[in-house]
């Protein structure tokens, strides 16, 4: 009667037992749970090493020798630092870094300004509010293959729009003036692609920041009598620039990088002008083929991008922690 | 009957298979060939058609715009890819490409098909074909004879209120310039003239930055002026050679005549930007390959009568053009290197060859240029004829694309980016490519 009772019915320990199973590691006798949490997640990890730690030292150890890509049967040798002594001494490399620099802060100067100004004012509820949120957006959306094209025929002196609209502001002819052929100008021109076509991100950063920012404090603030500039330096900017400094951060080490405008509007020219250091090492890496010296180089723009990075991210955190 | 039935389902079934495995091997029997994108290759892609139609191998095409094309194949080539069992590579890669294995070795495969070089145009054989220059060692069969050449708008020329204008100008008629001066003079006289109511311009040259634009247009003006490589007698001694007075003089006459003479814009042109020029009526003068000759002649717009063509003008110090072209060759890394072979072999062919340069591509045989007919052919034939005799090329060492880089950046600085002087510019390129040959224990 017990037992057929207890066949028929489990008794309170079978049924806490049924509901927490037991643990895996006595399912998979012999091994403990944590080495099983290696096990499944050690997959991951060799991809992640394999894919991004490997190449990382790799280039690193390329870096010190006389490598090259194309001709793998040619004898290496150990060059010790002498790639390193010849990038930081060599000044083409250094007019590189100074066009990327230029650009890289003219940059970030405008798209921030631009982009937070542009997400403070449709952050207001007004009629068409959300279609124009999108056509703001539309830049961001198109490759940059295709941004670089059109934008080589805007800048078309003879017959481009882009002479077309600012030559009769300035009181000269279209063909007068080149965007790209010109040394002064050439820099702005890729400025201005840039600006347009990323400045929505920054908007779209911002807006996030502004939207995060309790309506209590705005409420408080009107108690207190504060006028809307007052309201606006004291609650709005504070409370979204961890945000905007994001954008920043975001913008910079894309913009460090930044590769394809540049080489579809200018390749670099005229002369060297434009030369970015990504275009530097693309044609180090795989025009010339100097697989060593291209590492070297690549360790030396990883290491200031992270370095600057981790400087910014400190200066992030103790900003948001106010 | 059922097992007759089933036996004759089981004999249909088998037939299909082999039919079917039978049409798979014929369509799987087929060679990939890379060139550029560009008006030969479309004649190739016709011509080819002759070789699937007779040896029943199916041929593919990879063609690659001129910007990108040394990109896309050298990358293919130094990756030891297996896209490319024939590849028609620039002339300068041959060095890069015998020394790094990635071309056949062709001069048994010559001596066992009867195929001589010398059957071939002397300066295609050099330029294309052989690894170390001047030696019999082949790795490509030349296969489209290229120089840079000049065409000019005959209606323009024509016109008898210009011609008077040009000649109580500059003392001498309008006609196809004989030297570089004569040339900068024409360009000068066309820049900013209103014609038919347009705007038009001097001339279109070269001065791309990004690939070999600039250099394949400012060495035709430095080997006229005295520029050379190294010393005649001392290979890859530069100082005084590359650097020289009168080279230093012909890099200022190239700055000088896109100062003056070009459209506005010009700043980053290459083949496809000169064509575009010419095309939409800008300008008198333009400066680009002979490949392109065949299709500007056709053009509706500037074609026929209202197009002339001539040869790239001496200079004080001499008279060259710069060579073009390419050879086609058997990529080591090729599974189908017999069936590549079998494509050279037939292309190498008279009949194949002389169909070649009747469909726009520029036959390399000694059959096809020095047949009588030859210089009537066309109305670019004589010219391309006469360039041909006069072509010097640019470094084919197997460091050419470190040479090339280094030459694009100091001329470019120099006439478009108005940086130093000439002097300074070619100063900077021999340090540049002494530092290159060192570096290539070449030095």
């Amino acid at each position: 009667m017990t037992e057929a009772s207890t066949t028929s019915r489990p008794g309170l320990v079978e049924q806490v037992i049924r509901r927490h199973p037991d643990p895996v590691s006595v399912r998979f006798r012999g091994l403990s749970d944590r080495t099983i949490a290696w096990l499944f997640i050690s997959p991951t990890i060799v991809l992640l090493l394999a894919i991004n730690l490997f190449p990382l030292l790799w280039t690193v150890y390329l870096s010190f020798t006389n490598y090259r890509a194309n001709r793998p049967n040619a004898e290496l040798r150990g060059m010790g630092t002498t790639y390193y002594e010849q990038i930081l001494s060599d000044p083409d490399v250094w007019e590189s870094m100074q066009a990327t620099a230029h650009f890289v802060i003219a940059t970030i100067a405008i798209e921030t300004v631009l982009g937070f100004a542009i997400a403070y004012l449709i952050d207001r509820k007004f009629r068409g509010h959300a279609f124009w949120t999108t056509v703001i957006l539309i830049p961001m959306m198109l490759p940059p293959a295709v941004v670089g094209n059109f934008w080589k025929f805007l800048y078309q002196p003879q017959n481009g729009l882009f002479n077309a609209i600012v030559a009769p502001v300035l009181g000269v002819s279209p063909g007068s003036f080149q965007m790209l052929g010109d040394v002064q100008l050439a820099p702005w021109s890729i400025i201005i692609v840039d600006v347009w076509m990323w400045t929505p991100y920054v908007v779209l950063i911002c807006l996030a920041g502004l939207r995060s920012i309790p309506d209590y404090l705005y409420e408080a603030a009107e108690v207190d009598r504060a006028s809307p500039l007052r309201q606006f330096w004291s609650v709005t900017l504070p409370m979204a620039l961890p945000f905007i400094m994001l954008a920043v951060l975001f913008r910079g080490i894309e913009n460090f990088k930044m590769f394809d405008l540049v080489n579809l509007l200018t390749s670099g020219g005229p002369g060297s002008t434009t030369e970015v250091a990504s275009i530097t090492l693309k044609r180090a890496a795989f025009e010339s083929w100097r697989t060593g010296y291209a590492s070297a180089l690549a360790v030396i723009l990883f290491v200031t991008v992270f370095g600057l990075a981790n400087i910014y991210v400190k200066a992030l955190n103790r900003v948001k922690q106010r | 009957m059922k097992v007759l039935l089933r036996a004759a389902f089981a004999a249909s079934g088998m037939l299909a298979l082999c039919l079917s495995s039978n049409g798979a091997a014929a369509q799987d029997k087929s060679l990939t060939l890379c060139w550029a994108a560009w008006d030969p290759a479309n004649a190739l892609v016709e011509l080819s058609k002759d070789f699937t139609a007779k040896s029943g191998i199916a041929m593919k095409f990879e063609f690659v715009p001129w910007t990108s094309y040394a990109d896309r194949f050298l990358n293919e080539l130094n990756s030891r890819g297996k896209l490319c069992d024939l590849i028609i590579g620039d002339s300068q890669w041959v060095g890069g490409s015998a020394e790094n294995g990635h071309y056949v070795k062709l001069n048994d495969f010559f001596e066992k098909e009867g195929i001589s070089m010398n059957d071939f145009a002397p300066a295609t054989v050099v330029g294309y074909s052989e690894w170390p220059k001047n030696s019999p060692n082949y790795w490509a069969l030349p296969a489209m004879g290229d120089a840079v050449g000049w065409t000019y708008r005959k209606d323009w020329f024509e016109r008898p209120e210009l011609r008077a204008e040009f000649k109580t100008k500059y003392g001498r008629e309008l006609d196809v310039p004989k030297t570089y001066d004569e040339l900068k003079q024409i360009a000068e006289f066309f820049q900013g003239r209103m014609i038919d109511g347009k705007k038009v311009y001097g001339a279109s040259i070269y001065t791309e930055r990004g690939s070999e634009g600039i250099t394949m247009g400012v060495t035709n003006v430095l080997y006229d002026y005295g520029f050379q490589y190294d010393n005649p007698k001392k290979p890859y001694e530069m100082k005084g050679f590359v650097n020289s007075k009168d080279a230093a003089a012909g890099l200022e006459f190239y700055k000088s005549l896109y100062d003056c003479c070009t459209p506005p814009g010009s700043s980053d042109g290459y083949m496809a930007e000169g064509l575009d020029a010419f095309k939409s009526g800008q300008v008198a003068l333009q400066m680009n390959f002979f490949a392109f000759f065949p299709g500007l002649y056709k053009d509706p717009a500037v074609g026929g009568k209202r197009i002339g063509f001539f040869v790239n003008p001496a200079g004080p110090k001499g008279h060259f053009a710069q060579l073009g072209g390419q050879g086609i060759s058997v990529v080591s890394y090729s599974d189908k290197k017999q069936d590549a072979l079998a494509y050279i072999k037939w292309f190498a062919a008279t009949d194949v060859q002389k169909k070649w340069w009747s469909l726009g591509g520029y036959s390399c045989a000694k059959a096809v240029l020095d047949d009588p007919s030859f210089p009537a052919s066309a109305p670019f034939a004589q010219q391309f004829l006469d360039s041909m005799a006069i072509v010097k090329d640019f470094w084919a060492e197997p460091a050419y694309a470190q040479l090339l880089q280094a030459m694009q950046r100091r001329t470019h600085d120099y006439v478009v980016a108005d940086k130093g002087t000439a002097q300074e510019a070619l100063d900077l390129l021999v340090k540049d490519w002494t530092s290159v040959f060192e570096e290539e224990n070449k030095l």
